[in-house]
């Protein structure tokens, strides 16, 4: 299962759990799986989150692949200039 | 410094020819927002609070209205209600409620048959305030006592028992941070702050709308994202975003703050109220200043350990930042990673909150946040280095980040250019030249995250063996060009026969704005793949006339070929040859190519600056500026320098003399460029560059975004580099004159 870590303020709305394990394809089944898990991350994922998946940042794109090995920060939603 | 295991020796990629738009704009030819008209059209003004918070008790538009002329007046009320979220905060911007939160905030606008009849209307119209406390500095607003400006205004994020002005809250780290500081030889710890900076676009915002009792409309702007204009329009207009025909004029730079709307919704909210004629809103630089989106001003504390070797051990920041008088507009999901993107260290913690102030809204600006972060660490890192009287760079090389660090906000790096920056900048002749009296030298990293986004591209091969490429990222830095290079790279035609257009949003699938450094990236990598996607159907086509398998055909210099001997002995089948005849032999050829692009690769750079401080009036002179970045591939390496220069020279103007300045009265007292000073081409020397190549495994040419992170060393390296002439660390910018002789005063 992918290992999903969450920034530290994120940590009090999932049992104050750094690491969830998640079992998902893609970055959009992986939130979906978070929210399910643990409602009161829904606010942060609904306001906007960009993800790092093996080390590479995708914005917004929730058809992302995510493999079972996969190591995957979210990062608050980025603004470009 | 190109890498052996990624291919060169490009034909078109790398070189620098002559910008497709250059002669347009030296002539005139070009057609910026403010150039656009139509028939019968009028011209609107906006009523601005001149008070940084107060009630609108009423508004009298009827003396305005009495004017022959006056075509329309719309205020808040003529908007729909119900809007939530950020499309509420759009639709307060765009014009105020019951209430106007900063000095400038627009409270009515009004339409006339010219423009100066509309400022003559605009002034006729009475708007009754009651006038509110008010708070603009990003301390006071959370310190015990400032008026809470919107009760209510905290998100999910924000624990019980902050201030009421507090939007957002962010903390992240990892390892232990004081078991770093114990093993540090030495630990400081100081407050760093910035003010607001504004983009200080040449162009101000400009539109024409014009939109009919049925709804539909149609909007010609200029803007950096003109499906976020549609967007954003329709939201607040209550219109569906499909009836919203947007196009973008040429644009006269942006730097984030025309990724978002302002006043254009009510150019189309007027001409619907005036029958349907088109309105024309053009900002003045006033207006500019006052009322479209600055930057955030920050108040940042930072503590980093340091062994007399020069190892970091740990680092601990606390970010303060507001972003106006709206939540969600200070940049510290983006300052906080920014903050020690380019150091690999053992512990770190990064804590942040957003306050919200009666100033603009403020709006992207040039990597959003990183360069407040790297003013606060950066400074910090040379006050070690000065301290243990270490090398910066040497610092730099043996505490910064490389392929397979963990980054500061967690994710490891792969393929990223920092060492090399810092090994060239090393290298540099600018970074040997003796210093004499007075002068000072500073050196600093910086980084951005860079974007990649959606993406849509199409590209058609003309009858003559051209190609036309149509965009959706409004050309701001030279990407028609780099975009028209890698087409004709790929279908392996010259440069002059690939004509890139930016095309209106009717022409295309939905982009994001020219932000983020992604055009030349996710717009270039999109053409790339119509571009084969042509290739493949115009090697269909040779197959056909050859009667051979398509397989059996290759692409290579602007023609078919067969593939191998095999395949039969055909000559080659050019572009032009197929482009001549392709009505008969299946139609017109066309590639296209949608995605949301990832792969973008992070951006580094190092600068090093050398100033001379006049120890009699405190006035800074840049003596000499080096810009060392990792551009992946430099497409067109002149626009790529240019975007160095660029980013430096804004860096230059926020470290020495850019400031918003508010009054007692929380109004802004400097909204000219009189006063509000950004550098111009007598006050800096040639900013030096050098492009250092480490090719982007996610892009088909090695592109990595440029436009960004030249913006961020500035700030630091400029305060270094006074505190090494004068001895006088300056830790608030800018570092202005009057700020620089009290502190050297203050070291006498």
């Amino acid at each position: 299962m992918a290992k999903v870590h969450l920034w530290a303020s994120l940590r009090r709305f999932a049992e104050g759990q750094e690491v969830v394990e998640v079992d998902a394809a893609t970055v959009g089944q992986m939130l979906d799986a978070l929210e399910k898990a643990h409602p009161g991350l829904g606010p942060a994922i609904k306001a906007g989150l960009s993800v790092a998946v093996d080390g590479e940042v995708i914005a917004n794109n929730r058809a992302a692949p995510v493999k079972p090995e996969s190591e995957v920060f979210l990062l608050q939603r980025l603004k470009g200039g | 410094m190109a890498r052996d295991d990624v291919k060169t020796g490009y034909k078109y990629v790398g070189t620098r020819p002559n910008r497709p738009d250059g002669l347009d704009k030296v002539t005139g030819r070009a057609r910026y927002g403010a150039d656009f008209s139509l028939p019968g059209m009028l011209h609107a003004a906006v009523v601005r609070s001149p008070h940084a918070h107060a009630r609108i008790v009423k508004i009298d538009a009827s003396k305005a209205l009495a004017l022959e002329g006056v075509k329309a007046v719309v205020t808040r009320a003529d908007m729909p209600t119900g809007l939530e979220g950020e499309d509420l905060n759009l639709q307060d911007n765009t014009l105020a409620g019951d209430r106007a939160l900063y000095d400038g905030h627009a409270v009515a606008a009004v339409a006339a048959t010219s423009a100066l009849l509309a400022q003559d209307a605009a002034r006729l119209i009475e708007v009754t305030y009651e006038v509110l406390p008010h708070v603009t500095d990003v301390d006071a607003a959370m310190a015990p006592g400032a008026p809470v400006i919107r009760p209510g205004v905290a998100d999910y994020s924000v624990p019980e028992g902050m201030h009421g002005n507090v939007a957002r809250y962010m903390k992240f780290g990892h390892g232990d941070v004081e078991a770093g500081f114990a093993a540090a030889d030495v630990v400081r710890e100081h407050t760093y702050k910035t003010e607001a900076t504004h983009q200080g676009y040449i162009e101000p915002h400009a539109a024409v709308g014009q939109m009919g009792e049925d709804g539909r409309g149609e909007m010609w702007v200029c803007t950096q994202g003109h499906w976020y204009i549609r967007r954003m329009s329709a939201a607040v207009l209550g219109i569906e975003a499909a009836n919203l025909r947007v196009t973008p004029s040429e644009i006269g730079g942006g730097f984030g703050g025309k990724t978002t709307i302002f006043m254009e919704p009510l150019t189309l909210a007027l001409s619907k109220k005036a029958g349907g004629r088109p309105v024309k809103l053009v900002m003045s630089r006033s207006e500019v200043l006052r009322a479209t989106g600055p930057t955030a001003s920050a108040s940042m504390d930072v503590k980093i350990g340091m062994k007399k070797d020069g190892t970091i051990t740990a680092g601990q920041i606390f970010f303060r930042m507001q972003g106006g008088a709206f939540p969600g507009m200070s940049p510290i999901g983006e300052a906080l990673p920014c903050a020690f993107a380019c150091y690999d260290i053992p512990a770190l913690k990064h804590e942040a909150v957003e306050v919200i102030a009666n100033r603009p809204k403020a709006a992207a600006y040039r990597a959003p946040g990183s360069p407040m972060a790297a003013f606060a660490v950066e400074s910090m890192v040379d006050e070690l280095c000065r301290e243990l009287n270490l090398d910066p760079i040497e610092v730099r090389l043996k505490n910064g980040a490389r392929n397979g660090s963990k980054s500061s906000y967690g994710p490891v790096y792969t393929m990223i250019g920092l060492q090399e920056t810092l090994e060239a900048a090393k290298a540099h002749p600018n970074y040997k030249v003796k210093l004499g009296p007075n002068q000072g030298r500073g050196v600093a990293s910086g980084f951005w995250f860079n974007h990649g986004g959606e993406t849509s591209v199409s590209l058609a091969v003309g009858e003559d063996g051209t190609a036309t490429v149509m965009i959706g990222t409004p050309d701001i830095g030279g990407s028609r060009a780099s975009i028209g290079l890698m087409v004709a790279e790929t279908l392996g035609i010259p440069y002059e026969d690939v004509r890139v257009n930016v095309v209106e949003t009717g022409a295309l699938g939905v982009n994001e704005p020219t932000h983020g450094s992604r055009a030349t990236f996710a717009s270039g990598k999109a053409a790339v793949e119509a571009a084969n996607q042509a290739i493949k159907e115009m090697c269909k086509r040779a197959a056909a006339e050859w009667e051979i398998d398509a397989e059996a055909v290759e692409w290579k210099d602007g023609a078919a070929h067969p593939a191998g001997p095999n395949a039969g002995k055909f000559p080659p089948m050019t572009i032009g040859e197929i482009g001549s005849k392709m009505g008969g032999t299946g139609g017109p050829i066309s590639g296209h190519h949608e995605v949301t692009a990832g792969g973008y690769g992070a951006s580094f750079g190092t600068h090093v600056v050398d100033v001379e401080v006049d120890p009699e009036t405190g006035r800074t002179t840049v003596l000499r500026y080096l810009v060392v970045q990792d551009a992946g591939t430099a497409i067109h390496p002149a626009y790529v320098e240019g975007q160095y220069q660029g980013g430096a020279a804004q860096g230059i103007g926020w470290a020495l003399n850019e400031e918003y300045v508010y009054g007692a009265d929380g109004r802004l007292q400097n909204p000219v460029f009189l006063d509000y000073r950004i550098p111009v081409a007598s006050d800096l020397p040639m900013i030096d560059t050098v492009i250092v190549e480490v090719p982007n495994p996610g892009h088909p040419y090695g592109v990595r975004g440029v436009g960004e992170t030249g913006i961020t060393p500035p700030l630091p390296a400029i305060a270094s580099a006074i505190a090494g002439a004068t001895g006088a660390r300056i830790r608030s910018l800018p570092c202005s004159p009057p700020k620089v002789l009290a502190a050297i005063k203050a070291k006498r």
